[in-house]
């Protein structure tokens, strides 16, 4: 079947799409956005986690059919998501962020599929800053789990991001027992948490400066 | 206090930023962080095809028959794959045995075992296939035990044993056994004034990474393959995989992808050759991703354990001697199974001064899952035990347990078991001491204004209890973990280091075969580029096969092994660095021949500070590239009948100390807080390694109260397969955990660092079940606990 | 495999009709499991999230009738006071993300013994809505629901398109045990109503039965003992031992199993320790209220 939804803000559309597939591997297989993770499929992990019409679920719980017409917000958006947040929640300030950086394409979203072997070929760390990354302009929450030291082995982190950034839409003062409840559906094996902990209120502090 | 040990002073690099010394951010923190980090599962090609496999729905069968005709007629399948389309005579593989078969050979010998492969254009044409495979089984008894194997009319799980074990076990369902005797335990025990024993169980504990074990084979027009593959040790795999597949090694080549954690269980391999086998066979690239049921088979488990202990000690808090047993079930392939049971030999007493000691530890084939490397390898189940009868000794003497610790800890040139002297510092009773002086945390802070806040009590979310039958308890535990491959192990890595310079700007890069995890690997590499070339500019090459083996990512080994070989790499890069400066300005300055010489700032400068040069005019468009081996100083094999050997190479110590609250009615155990402290030796990257103890702190608390695959005794099959069934802990289980890192330096390591990954992840366990048994009064003699042993009703 | 998409509540009866093996699917938390792990391959996904409908809720006079696809999430948030049972149950449902997509009639169509709603429902009292093509709109009362093990009253062509519950009357509590501190399926769980207006007490237990069930003896002696003693007005203490008896009926009313979750023993005792619990939270409740009411009158 045809599957047309919007991601990220761009229109996507994947053909000969198997009726049993879940938004999860549509989004991995077919649209190259790979960056929700399949961890468990199950929904036991929340490696998938994206916004579904704003609600964050667990994308290997969605049936492809059931994204049809609906409106999915991935890591690979979630920078550009909080910056269209920040620009409506102030409207006055002048834009100073230039030309917007149609980030909802992980590598390759345009029209093929999955993460392209040159890409992983090309994978290097460039140690350019090793203080403050390499300039790529990110949302707050995915500064803050660089910077706090949240990220280790690094799957877990995309569904937490998404996750996370949620909560902090919803409520920008968590209390930790808070952050514990938001981010109860979100394993992590590597970390032991207490830094995904640091990097959630160090990005509610920066939100909290910034307003 | 006595000294117990120094810091580590560094002086070239010294004033160089992003060296080593700072917590420096992950150079591929940003691409993990934008979903832009290619792991092992997202790896696509065009017109590649999916890999599936058939496994063994039993644990224990001969294969009467096998037909996958219907399956290779089904539209859309491209290859289907059994023992009889092996293309070599080599058609097992194993890390140190070579008993693994890549697929069934007429048996299977335990649950989950692949049978046959297939390839298809769809996951789900992959999966239809494999259900038309028809395989018929003859079903033979399990051994499932120690008596099970050892009975006299035992099935053997291997026949036809001739591995170089084989000869010293007592019987061939013993894999490996390795006794140490050392002193008259005998004698000892006589001056003893109190003699406790106990048993313990140890539960079955899955590494439960999160990134599936996946990966992508392509075919390569020279008749060979590439793997882009998730593991923990590029060159192992490839050792093991060419000749199965009948290629010399240099047409397989290895890249590392991305990988989603490992904690020992991406040492052995799992779908590398079946991959590598479908791509040959179809000619077309070939990815296969494990969902989690499949991954929970695919991969080995930590050893589950039974452990004898018998401890003395004299009135006045002294070990008189220590007897023990330890059992291990290595499942029904030998894995790292022999490793294992060497280290839980040899780190059997713990951290402690013990003259007299009788040890047996071994390992058994039989029909449950296999069982390998995880996080701690064998010093996990042995740390359990021997801080549960310490706990129990002290009660007897009626001491203070940190106290009756302290008396018998061990210090730098204490004797091993093994007879082997701790020859680096060994704070353990200085551990024990800062974690015990910590501040405890606040009693009953589940109260608030508004009434108890579920989340933070036994049973969080689910409500079970606004405070009634919550008790507090507290618990302390030490543990002690070898570092790096043991017992005679050529234990090396290889790193190539190029310094050249590129629009006038100086840059490093680093290229090793080291699986980068989530450790942190990399980001260590860049500093002790920066630190020992001075220069800021570093880019890590992407991991693989065309540099030497950096040997495995796990045995806490990489920052001092692959680290060392960095380090040793730009040490030597420097050096001819220096020599071409003095070679075309020797003469333009005397310093270049007197002073002691650094590279600082992209600059030669005498250890004065004055500048001779910058690399950009000694280097001009001339790079250096070196690539070297590095290894550390060589152990020796424990002996066969003594256990007497110097098989260790380095120790690694960390403290617990567990606060909990137990719904006593329910058995429901919340941990509160969980303290360590740990010697790191130096920490070259402080957030990176508080950032491993705390997540091997939590793997420590999951094996204490959830973590278990549960086997079925009767059948040996894996009955909780799933994330649903196989609890890890969440954020809502996982407390706050204070960590003290003391920085003592080992003189034999680089920069006197210690490996970090695994000494935080033993003492964790037992501190919690001391908490428990603190809060319960209960004895509590196997983990994890669950409510069922809390409330009598198991 | 085919996809049926409905955009109204009668082209889903009609699709059901048509198709009555086809598996429903809404929030997805329990059917996309099955296909992915290949438990599961029927011939047709009839898709409901389309059917903006079963999105809504409504409050009536005795009961709320609470559309089938109502995610949790939205239960705890906006029906706490009508359906505190159920919105503490709701509350224990796995992780945000499912909450967020999960609702009341993916559990009573799945009518797992572990699912969370069901021993709210059972206590606080309850009706399903159920429908077909062919003979319209039935009710099926709670208690005549759950016929086996993960097997409802629902007839082939039949679909479920809300569930009336009772409005709180009185306090009511829910209580879970899981082998974790959250994203955990029950081993056992347990509900309780206190409805002051009938003087009736209503149980509901998950989990330890083949199907979730009411301890009837454990109401009706609770009910008995709190009449006899005059508490309802009073508001007094509910005495130990009633409350004793009352943990050891409930404790009775479980027929568990052994498996990986838990031992039938343990379900037995934790269903007894939750039901004494939730009494005293319910009673202290019940009599708060009435001393804020007295206060105030």
């Amino acid at each position: 079947m045809r599957v047309t939804f919007t991601v990220n803000g761009r229109p996507q559309e994947a053909d000969d799409v198997w009726e049993g597939e879940s938004l999860l591997y549509v989004l991995r297989e077919r649209l190259g956005l790979p960056g929700s993770k399949n961890a468990c499929e199950q929904g036991e992990c929340g490696s998938c986690t994206v916004r579904l019409d704003g609600v964050p679920v667990c994308s290997c719980l969605v049936a492809a059919g059931q994204a049809e017409g609906r409106e999915i917000v991935t890591v690979e958006g979630l920078a550009e998501h909080a910056r269209e947040r920040a620009r409506a929640a102030a409207p006055r300030t002048s834009d100073t962020t230039g030309a917007s950086d149609p980030s909802g394409s992980g590598p390759g979203a345009s029209g093929t599929a999955g993460t392209p072997l040159d890409a992983a070929r090309a994978w290097r760390a460039h140690g350019a800053d090793p203080h403050t990354g390499d300039g790529t302009e990110l949302a707050p929450v995915q500064q803050a789990f660089i910077d706090a030291g949240a990220v280790q082995c690094g799957f877990c982190t995309p569904g937490l991001l998404v996750a996370a950034d949620e909560m902090l839409e919803r409520n920008p003062n968590p209390s930790d027992a808070d952050i514990r409840e938001a981010l109860s559906g979100n394993l992590c094996r590597c970390t032991g948490y207490e830094k995904i902990m640091d990097a959630v209120r160090l990005a509610a502090a920066r939100q909290g400066e910034a307003v | 206090m006595p000294a117990i040990g120094a810091p580590t002073r560094i002086t070239q690099g010294s004033r160089t930023r992003g060296g080593i010394g700072e917590s420096t951010l992950r150079p591929d923190g940003t691409l993990k962080v934008t979903g832009e980090f290619a792991y092992s599962s997202d790896m696509w090609h065009e017109d590649m095809l999916w890999g599936h496999i058939l496994r063994s729905t039993v644990a224990h069968a001969e294969i009467v028959s096998l037909d996958t005709s219907e399956a290779l007629a089904q539209p859309g399948v491209y290859a289907v794959l059994t023992y009889d389309d092996l293309p070599t005579e080599v058609r097992n593989y194993g890390l140190e045995i070579q008993d693994t078969p890549v697929l069934a050979n007429g048996k299977v010998r335990h649950h989950g075992e692949p049978v046959a492969l297939v390839a298809a254009d769809h996951p789900e044409t992959a999966r239809r296939a494999a259900a038309r495979i028809r395989v018929e089984y003859r079903e033979l008894p399990v051994i499932t035990d120690e008596s099970s194997a050892t009975a006299p009319d035992a099935v053997l799980v291997h026949e036809n044993r001739d591995d170089h074990h084989f000869a010293h076990v007592p019987h061939p369902n013993i894999l490996h056994r390795q006794p140490i005797v050392r002193g008259d335990a005998d004698a000892a025990a006589a001056r003893a004034d109190v003699i406790v024993r106990g048993e313990y169980t140890f539960g079955m504990q899955d590494q439960a990474f999160l990134g599936p074990e996946s990966g992508l084979a392509v075919p390569e027009e020279d008749g060979g393959v590439h793997l882009y593959i998730a593991t923990q040790w590029l060159h192992s795999d490839l050792r093991q995989i060419a000749p199965v597949l009948g290629l010399p090694e240099d047409k397989v080549r290895m890249t590392l992808a991305g990988v989603g954690g490992a904690f020992g269980g991406r040492e052995d391999l799992s779908m590398q050759i079946h991959a590598c086998l479908l791509a040959l066979r179809t000619g077309k690239p070939v990815k296969i991703v494990y969902n989690r049921f499949e991954s929970f088979f695919g991969h080995v488990h930590r050893h589950p354990a039974r452990l004898s202990y018998e401890h003395g000690a004299t009135r006045d808090g002294r070990l008189t001697h220590v007897r023990c047993r330890i059992v291990l079930d290595g499942g029904a392939y030998a894995s790292a199974s022999p490793a294992v049971v060497g280290n839980a030999s040899s780190l059997s007493v713990g951290p402690y001064v013990v003259e007299d000691v009788d040890i047996e530890a071994l390992a058994l084939y039989s029909n449950n899952p296999p069982c390998g490397a995880m996080r701690g390898f064998g010093a996990v189940q042995a740390c359990f035990a021997y801080e549960a009868q310490m706990d129990k000794v002290a009660a007897q003497l009626g001491m203070d347990p940190v106290e009756f610790r302290r008396i018998n800890a061990m210090e730098q040139g204490t004797l091993l078991p093994t007879g082997q002297a701790v020859d680096s510092p060994a704070p353990v009773a200085e551990l024990l001491r800062r974690v015990k002086a910590m501040p405890l945390p606040p009693e009953r802070q589940w109260e608030s204004s508004e009434g108890a806040d579920v989340r933070q009590l036994p049973g969080g979310l689910s409500n079970t209890t606004h405070g009634e039958g919550v008790v507090r308890g507290i618990g302390y535990a030490v543990g002690i973990k070898n570092v790096g491959f043991s017992e005679g192990f050529d234990d090396y890595s290889t790193a190539k280091v190029r310094l050249e310079v590129v629009g006038g700007r100086p840059v490093a890069i680093v290229h090793t075969a080291m699986a980068e995890v989530g450790q942190g690997g990399v980001t260590v590499h860049a500093q002790i580029a920066r630190t020992e070339l001075g220069v800021t500019q570093v880019t890590i090459h992407p991991a693989d096969t065309q540099v030497g083996s950096a040997g495995s990512t796990s045995a806490s080994r990489q920052t001092y092994v692959t680290g060392g070989a960095v380090k040793n790499a730009c040490e030597l890069v420097r050096e001819k660095v220096l020599e071409i400066g003095r070679r075309k300005f020797g003469t333009h300055h005397p310093a270049w021949a007197t002073a002691e010489l650094l590279l600082e700032g992209g600059k030669v400068v005498t250890d004065g500070g004055e500048v001779l040069g910058t690399l950009a005019d000694v280097l001009e468009d001339e790079g250096v590239e070196i690539e070297a081996e590095w290894r550390h100083r060589p152990t020796q094999p424990f002996d066969l009948r003594t256990g007497q050997g110097n098989g260790h190479v380095q120790y690694s110590f960390a403290a617990h100390r567990a606060v909990v609250e137990v719904d006593t009615e329910l058995g429901l155990v919340k941990v509160v807080e969980l303290a360590c402290a740990q010697d790191v030796g130096k920490a070259l990257n402080p957030l990176s390694v508080v950032g491993q103890i705390q997540g091997g702190t939590t793997q420590g608390l999951g094996i204490a109260v959830m973590e278990e695959i549960i086997v079925d005794p009767k059948t040996a099959k894996v009955r909780n397969p799933s994330f649903t069934d196989y609890l890890i802990p969440t954020i809502l289980d996982t407390p706050t955990i204070p960590v003290d890192v003391l920085e003592l330096a080992d003189d034999h390591a680089p920069y006197g660092l210690r490996g970090i990954g695994e000494a935080p992840t033993l003492s964790s366990t037992p501190a919690v079940l001391a908490a428990i048994r603190n809060a319960t009064g209960l004895e509590l003699n196997r983990t994890p606990v669950r409510p069922e042993h809390l409330t009598g009703t198991a | 495999m085919d996809f049926l998409r409905p955009a109204s509540w009668e082209e889903a009866l009609a699709a059901k009709a048509e198709h009555p093996t086809a598996v429903p699917i809404a929030g997805g938390t329990d059917v996309m499991v099955e296909i992915n792990f290949d438990h599961r391959r029927p011939g047709h996904l009839l898709d409901l999230t389309r059917i903006g409908d079963l999105y809504d809720w409504e409050r009536g006079e005795r009961s709320v009738r609470l559309g089938a696809s109502v995610p949790y999430t939205r239960i705890m948030s906006e029906l706490r006071a009508d359906l505190p049972g159920l919105a503490l149950a709701a509350h224990t449902v796995a992780s945000p993300q499912i909450r967020n997509r999960g609702g009341v009639g993916g559990n009573l169509g799945t009518a797992s013994p572990a699912g969370d709603a069901h021993p709210a429902l059972l206590a606080a009292g309850a009706e399903v809505e159920v429908a077909s093509a062919a003979r319209g709109t039935r009710m099926i009362p709670i208690d005549a629901f759950y016929t086996g093990v993960k097997r409802n009253a629902l007839e082939p062509d039949e679909l479920i398109r809300a569930v009336h519950v009772r409005r709180a009357d009185g306090p009511q509590q829910f209580s879970k045990v899981g082998t974790r501190n959250a994203m955990v399926i029950a081993v056992c769980a347990f509900g309780l109503a206190l409805h002051p207006e009938t003087r009736t007490v209503r149980t509901g237990i998950g989990s330890a039965a083949p199907t979730p069930v009411r301890a009837a003896a454990a109401e009706e002696f609770l009910a008995a003992a709190l009449e006899e003693g005059g508490h309802w007005e009073s508001g007094k203490t509910v005495p130990p031992s009633v409350a004793r008896q009352f943990a050891q009926l409930c404790s009775g009313a479980c027929n568990p199993i052994d498996d990986v979750r838990g031992t039938a023993s343990y379900r037995r005792h934790a269903v007894g320790v939750m039901a004494r619990r939730t009494l005293m939270w319910t009673w202290e409740s019940y009599r708060g209220a009435r001393r804020t009411t007295e206060g105030a009158a």
